[in-house]
C-alpha cells in the first residue's frame, strides 16, 4: 500500500476553559489515500468539524491539539510554527466551509480573492494568476468566467458562491481537500451538483478529500470510505458499502436505521433514544453506553478500543474476539 | 446610483429649508436688536429710523422672504456689533476653524485607527490595556479641562507651545493658513489634540469592537484556511470591513468637530468661527448667530451626503439596487 495523503494518529483536541478542560476529540485515528474520499458523519458536536480544523491547523485558543500526530504525505504538520502551517494551508490543504454566503469577503471582487490566494502560494505574475483564476472558475463550472471574475460575491447565487469557494480551495492544487458540510446551506437541487463537482475534482486531480457531513445520502453517493463519529471518537470506520449496508457499531446501526427510504414499507423510522452527552459530562467507558440497547457492565467501565472486523474497524466491546457470539 | 444621490440631495435641501426657518425665527424671538445697537439716550425717532433702515418694520413674511433670498446669495446681513457684513466676518474666520477641524479629525482618524487595530489584535498586551484606559479618560473628561491641562503642562510649565492664538498666518488669496509657518504648526498642535481627543477615543473603540467582530466572521476564517498571510488578513480583509462604520462616525463627527470647536476655540483663543459665535452670543449679535446656525447645518448636511456616497464606494453591495444575479 502506498503512503496515505493524510494520516491521523490518536488525535486529541482539548478546550481549556476556566472551569474544566474539555476533550472534544479523543483518540481519533484514520488515513486518507490519494484520490480517496473519506466521509465523516455524526451528530452535531460529535467532533467532525473540529477534526477538520485540527488537520488544517485552525484550532484557535482556548482549543489545542493535546496529543497525537497528523501527517500529510509523510511529514508531520501538527505543532508546526504558525508561519509554516500557514504555508501548508491553502497550498497543500484546501478547505471548504459550510456557508458560501459568508465565506467570501463581501468587499473584494471574487477574482481578486482568487488571485490573492494564488499569488500567496505561487510566484505567478498578476496576469498569469488572473488567467489561472479564469481557468479555475471555468473548471468549477462558472459560466462566462472571464466576465464573472470581476463580480462581487453578492452578485452570485449560493450555489455559484460555493463553486467560487471550491475554486479558492483548489487554486494551489492541494493534496487534500477538507470539505466541512459543503452542501448543508444549499438548496437540495444544488447540493447534488456541488457534491458531483467535489467528487470530479478529487478524481481528476488525485486529491484526497475529507468530507464532513451529517447527510447520509451524500456519504453513500460520494465517499469511498466513511467514519462514524460519536462524542469525539470514531465509532466505526470502513468502506462505505459495508458501513451503510452492514453497520456493526450499535450507534452506526441506529444512524443507518434512521435514513428514510423511498421504497419504504410503512415502517416507523428507528430512533436512537436520548441525545449525545455534552463534552463536560461524557460517561466513563463507552460514551454511547447510556443510549445503547446492547450495553453491558464492561461498557460502563472500560473504553472500547477499535477492533478490526474484515474491512471495517469498530470501537465496541460487542466485537471483542472472545465475545463475538454476543453480536 | 444617480437616483440615490438625487434623492439624498433633495432631502438635504429640505433640511436646509427647515433650518432657515429656525434661523429666521431667532430674529423674531431673541429680543429687540435695536436695543443692542443704540445707547440708552437714543430718541424714539432715531430708534424708528434704525428699525426702518434694518428693515425690521416690514411684515414678517416679507422679512423672511428677504432673509431667505439673501441667504441663498450668502448675504446674512450686517453684524450689530462689528457693523460689517456677516458673510465677510465668517469668511475671514472660516479658514482657521476648518484647518483646526481637519487637523483634529486627521489626528483622531490616524491615531484612533492605529490604536484600535492594535488593541484588537493584541488584546491582552499591556499597551492595549493602556489604550483602553486612555480612551476612557478621553471619553469622560470634558474638552475644556483637557485643553486647560495641556496649556498648563506644555505652555505654562514646559513652555514648548504657545497657549493661545494661531501663530503667524500666510495669505493664499482669501484663505489664510497657519500651516505654512513653524509658529502656526506649534499653535495648532494643542487645540487639534484637544478637539480631536474625543473623536479619537470614539474611533479607537469603534475600530477595536468592529475588528474583533470581523475577525470572528467566516470569511476571515476562510481567508486563514486559504493560507493568506496574517498581514493580508488583518490589514486587507479585516480592516477594510471595519471601515464602513468608521467612515460614518468620522464623517458625522467632522460636523460635530466644527460645531463644537466653540469650546476649544474659546479655551485657546483660536480666531475661528466658534470664537466669533461665542462673542456674538455675549452681545446678542443675531445675524452672526443665525448665519452660524445655517452654516453649521450646511456643513452637517453636506457631510451626511458625502458619507452616504462614500459608503457606496467602499461597499459594492450598495452600488446597484438589484445586485443579485442568478
Amino acid at each position: 500500500m502506498t503512503q496515505p495523503v493524510l494520516s491521523v494518529r490518536n488525535l486529541e483536541v482539548e478546550f481549556v476553559t476556566r472551569r474544566a478542560t474539555l476533550r472534544a476529540i479523543n483518540g481519533v485515528s484514520f488515513d486518507i489515500a490519494k484520490g480517496e474520499v473519506l466521509g465523516v458523519v455524526g451528530e452535531s458536536g460529535a467532533g467532525k468539524s473540529v477534526t477538520g480544523l485540527a488537520v488544517i491547523g485552525l484550532i484557535d485558543p482556548p482549543g489545542r491539539i493535546s496529543a497525537g500526530e497528523i501527517e500529510l504525505s509523510g511529514t508531520r504538520i501538527d505543532h508546526l510554527p504558525p508561519e509554516e502551517i500557514r504555508r501548508v494551508r491553502g497550498k497543500r490543504i484546501g478547505m471548504i466551509f459550510q456557508d458560501p454566503l459568508t465565506s467570501l469577503n463581501p468587499l473584494y471582487r471574487i477574482g481578486d480573492q482568487i488571485i490573492e490566494t494564488i499569488r500567496t502560494h505561487t510566484n505567478l505574475s498578476e496576469s498569469a494568476a488572473r488567467r489561472r483564476a479564469i481557468d479555475l472558475l471555468a473548471e468549477v463550472g462558472i459560466p462566462a468566467p472571464e466576465k464573472r471574475i470581476d463580480g462581487y460575491p453578492h452578485e452570485f447565487s449560493g450555489g455559484m458562491r460555493q463553486r467560487v469557494v471550491i475554486a479558492l480551495a483548489i487554486c494551489a492544487e492541494p493534496e487534500l481537500i477538507i470539505a466541512d458540510e459543503p452542501t448543508t446551506a444549499l438548496d437540495v437541487s444544488v447540493q447534488a451538483q456541488i457534491i458531483a463537482l467535489i467528487k470530479r475534482l478529487g478524481r481528476d486531480h488525485g486529491t484526497a478529500v475529507m468530507l464532513v457531513t451529517h447527510d447520509m445520502g451524500v456519504i453513500a453517493e460520494t465517499c469511498d470510505r466513511v467514519a462514524v463519529m460519536y462524542s469525539g471518537r470514531i465509532a466505526e470506520i470502513g468502506p462505505v458499502q459495508e458501513v451503510v449496508r452492514n453497520p456493526l457499531h450499535p450507534y452506526a446501526r441506529g444512524l443507518m436505521g434512521a435514513i428514510p427510504t423511498l421504497a419504504g414499507e410503512d415502517k416507523r423510522l428507528v430512533q436512537i433514544p436520548g441525545s449525545m452527552p455534552r463534552l463536560s459530562a461524557i460517561p466513563p467507558g463507552c460514551p454511547f453506553n447510556p443510549r445503547c440497547a446492547f450495553a453491558f457492565d464492561r461498557c460502563r467501565i472500560e473504553r472500547p478500543e477499535p477492533i478490526r472486523r474484515g474491512t471495517q474497524s469498530v470501537a465496541c466491546h460487542l466485537f471483542e474476539p472472545a465475545k463475538e457470539t454476543a453480536a | 446610483m444617480l437616483a440615490f444621490t438625487l434623492r439624498r440631495f433633495l432631502q438635504a435641501i429640505g433640511v436646509m429649508l427647515a433650518v432657515g426657518v429656525i434661523a429666521f425665527a431667532m430674529f423674531r424671538f431673541a429680543g429687540d436688536p435695536v436695543n443692542q445697537i443704540v445707547s440708552i439716550d437714543t430718541s424714539a425717532a432715531q430708534r424708528a429710523e434704525i428699525r426702518h433702515s434694518l428693515g425690521l418694520d416690514d411684515p414678517v413674511l416679507v422679512q423672511f422672504g428677504r432673509y431667505f433670498i439673501n441667504a441663498l446669495q450668502f448675504k446674512f446681513g450686517v453684524s450689530y456689533q462689528f457693523r460689517l457684513p456677516v458673510s465677510s466676518l465668517l469668511a475671514e474666520r472660516l479658514p482657521a476653524t476648518l484647518e483646526l477641524a481637519i487637523c483634529a479629525t486627521l489626528f483622531a482618524m490616524v491615531a484612533g485607527i492605529l490604536m484600535g487595530v492594535y488593541s484588537a489584535l493584541r488584546r491582552d498586551t499591556i499597551l492595549a490595556r493602556l489604550f483602553q484606559a486612555v480612551s476612557l479618560i478621553g471619553i469622560s473628561l470634558p474638552t475644556f479641562l483637557i485643553g486647560i491641562l495641556l496649556i498648563y503642562l506644555f505652555a505654562v510649565t514646559l513652555g514648548w507651545l504657545p497657549s493661545f492664538g494661531r501663530g503667524e498666518v500666510v495669505k493664499l488669496g482669501w484663505w489664510s493658513t497657519g500651516l505654512l509657518t513653524v509658529s502656526g504648526w506649534k499653535a495648532i498642535i494643542m487645540p487639534a489634540i484637544t478637539l480631536g481627543l474625543f473623536q479619537m477615543t470614539l474611533i479607537m473603540r469603534l475600530v477595536r469592537a468592529e475588528m474583533l467582530e470581523v475577525l470572528r466572521t467566516d470569511y476571515i476564517r476562510f481567508a486563514r484556511a486559504r493560507g493568506l498571510t496574517t498581514r493580508a488578513i488583518h490589514f486587507g480583509h479585516a480592516l477594510k470591513n471595519t471601515l464602513v462604520p468608521v467612515i460614518t462616525v468620522a464623517g458625522l463627527q467632522f460636523g460635530s468637530v466644527i460645531a463644537f470647536s466653540i469650546i476649544t476655540e474659546t479655551v485657546f483663543q483660536w480666531p475661528g468661527m466658534g470664537l466669533l459665535f461665542v462673542q456674538a452670543v455675549q452681545n446678542v449679535d443675531i445675524p452672526i448667530m443665525a448665519a452660524y446656525l445655517l452654516m453649521v447645518s450646511l456643513i452637517f448636511v453636506t457631510i451626511n451626503l458625502v458619507v452616504d456616497i462614500l459608503y457606496t464606494v467602499v461597499d459594492p453591495r450598495l452600488r446597484s439596487p438589484v445586485g443579485r444575479a442568478a
